[in-house]
């Protein structure tokens, strides 16, 4: 049932599909132009691209045309499947990371019982296609951006899962729409006003999955592989044109869809306090408009500590990982346990 | 999510599910054919990437039989993390491209003999044990389940095997480091 209209299993099959490409592909376009194109510019005191369009806003469909026109190069003793199957690996577990997400309780593309924990399995996925782009280039930058990027995801994907099971062990469910259903049933010391966003009582969560989230999408300070000064492009090195441009799609649709699981679960998912009950149809309408509006907050965090940090030395970037950010989630997790028993 | 698609794969609730079976007999194929690559292709990057497709068809059959989260687990586990290992570990080493005719092979014999006897026994002991069991996936597993069952009836053993993850991490340290 959609808007009173009984549709079938086929047509609603073919809707969830337009609408899982708009839910990847939107967020990434708006992040690279809002972004990565304008607020950037007005950080360094310039204006951006001006020229393509009004304020330069179709700026974006000229760099895909750019990118579409360049010639395919595959390097003549890559290993040829393996290369050219690689950023398709990579966006694989982009879009079924979207599937998780719930726009409002009717809005989801899979009301999966293990929801967020779905999420943390498919985004590890992008590991493989990147070794294997690292690997398959045959060049030694690629391989070693390659084998950087396998360290630092592993290093980075433990702080991140721990995090969650903070949020999990507070909501009782792994379940998306729950972890939603949960912060908006909360209390803050019995006052209900505006529910009880997680980022309030898991605010160290909230910290480490963000910079958790900064080092998987490798965004600086966390950029080791893909590192220009040292490695060329790192694992992007021998890719041009298409692929190039499919990497780098997976990148900002991933920065994305990790900015609305943040989001859920920390920020309240889909709903507004006051406005509607939780129940309401209304929901449907604004819920994904507020999960957006959401997202470009949490993406906006993201994009500022890239642009604002340098670079961390591959070994700084461990010690982080495995002596700060893991101690500090598990003492979280024992506080949050704690906490939850005695209230 | 998935009791509502078992439900409608089985409206008449006779327990025969033909679009179950079928997929199950095609990843179970590209599981054997994946398998057989792994240990004939002559590149080790190869056979631990054919590893992942036999992996992720294990994560699939239990999708089917309704184990949503042990098929999560099975992503998160060993295409997340063992076989990035596996990947992480092989390049750091020896990544030739194109064929490796240095890859081991004198122990295939030996392999061989132990895989059919893996395979035998288990074989055995599942046909044994099981034959006469009917499995109830009309009612799939949920997350709360699985859960209440390693926290209640199956506490100890769970208890066991985390000293015994705590154990192996402590000698992993000792062994690694030099001081």
């Amino acid at each position: 049932m959609i808007l009173g209209v009984e549709l079938a299993y086929w047509q609603v099959t073919i809707l969830k599909i337009v609408l899982g490409m708009t839910a990847v592909l939107l967020p990434a376009g708006t992040l690279v132009y809002a972004y990565l194109f304008k607020a950037v510019s007005f950080m360094q005191s310039r204006l951006g691209p001006m020229e393509a369009g009004p304020y330069g806003s179709m700026q974006l469909l000229a760099e895909v045309g750019k990118f579409l026109q360049k010639e395919d190069i595959v390097p003549t003793k890559a290993d040829r499947l393996l290369f050219k199957l690689a950023p398709y690996v990579v966006l694989v577990s982009t879009f079924l990371l979207v599937l998780v997400v719930p726009f409002s309780v009717d809005d989801t593309f899979l009301n999966l019982d293990t929801g967020i924990y779905f999420a943390m399995a498919v985004s590890s996925v992008s590991v493989i296609g990147i070794l294997m782009a690292g690997w398959a280039s045959a060049n030694k930058y690629s391989l070693m951006g390659g084998i950087r990027a396998a360290g630092q995801l592993i290093a980075y994907e433990l702080p991140m899962i721990l995090a969650i099971v903070g949020v999990v062990i507070q909501a009782g469910t792994l379940n998306m729409n729950g972890i939603v259903s949960a912060q908006w049933h909360g209390e803050i010391f019995g006052w209900g006003g505006i529910g009880n966003p997680y980022i309030l009582t898991q605010f160290v969560g909230f910290f480490i999955f963000l910079i958790a989230v900064q080092a998987e999408l490798t965004q600086t300070p966390f950029d080791m592989p893909i590192a220009e000064s040292e490695l060329v492009a790192g694992y992007l090195t021998e890719y041009s044109g298409l692929r190039f441009l499919l990497f780098f799609i997976g990148e900002f649709a991933t920065m994305g869809i990790f900015s609305l699981i943040a989001s859920v679960l920390f920020l309240g998912g889909w709903t507004i306090p006051w406005f509607f009950d939780f129940d309401s149809n209304a929901y449907n309408v604004i819920g994904p408009l507020v999960m957006m509006g959401k997202m470009m907050i949490v993406a906006f965090l993201v994009v500022w500590a890239r642009f604002s940090f340098p670079r961390f030395r591959e070994d700084q970037l461990q010690r982080l990982a495995w002596k700060f950010l893991i101690p500090i989630s598990l003492i979280n997790i024992a506080a949050t346990a704690v906490l939850k028993v005695v209230f | 999510m998935l009791a509502a698609l078992l439900a409608q794969a089985n409206p008449t609730g006779d327990g025969l599910f033909v679009a179950q079976n079928i997929a199950f007999g095609v990843i179970a194929a590209v599981m054997l054919v994946s398998a057989w690559r792994v240990v004939t292709t002559k590149n080790v990057v190869h056979a631990a990437l054919y590893l992942v497709i036999v992996l992720a068809g294990v994560a699939a059959q239990f999708l089917l039989l309704g184990a949503e989260f042990i098929g999560v687990t099975q992503v998160l586990v060993y295409i997340g993390a063992v076989i990035v290992l596996f990947l992480f570990g092989i390049m750091l080493t020896r990544a030739k491209l194109g064929e490796d005719d240095t890859v081991a092979r004198e122990h295939r014999l030996m392999a061989a003999l132990v895989g059919v006897l893996l395979f035998g026994v288990m074989a055995w002991a599942v046909v044994d044990d099981y034959s006469d069991t009917h499995v109830d996936i009309v009612s799939p597993n949920t997350t709360a389940m699985v859960s209440d069952a390693i926290f209640s009836q199956y506490l100890i053993p769970f208890e066991v095997v985390s000293m015994l993850l705590l154990a192996a991490l402590i000698g992993a340290i000792v062994v690694a480091r030099k001081d």
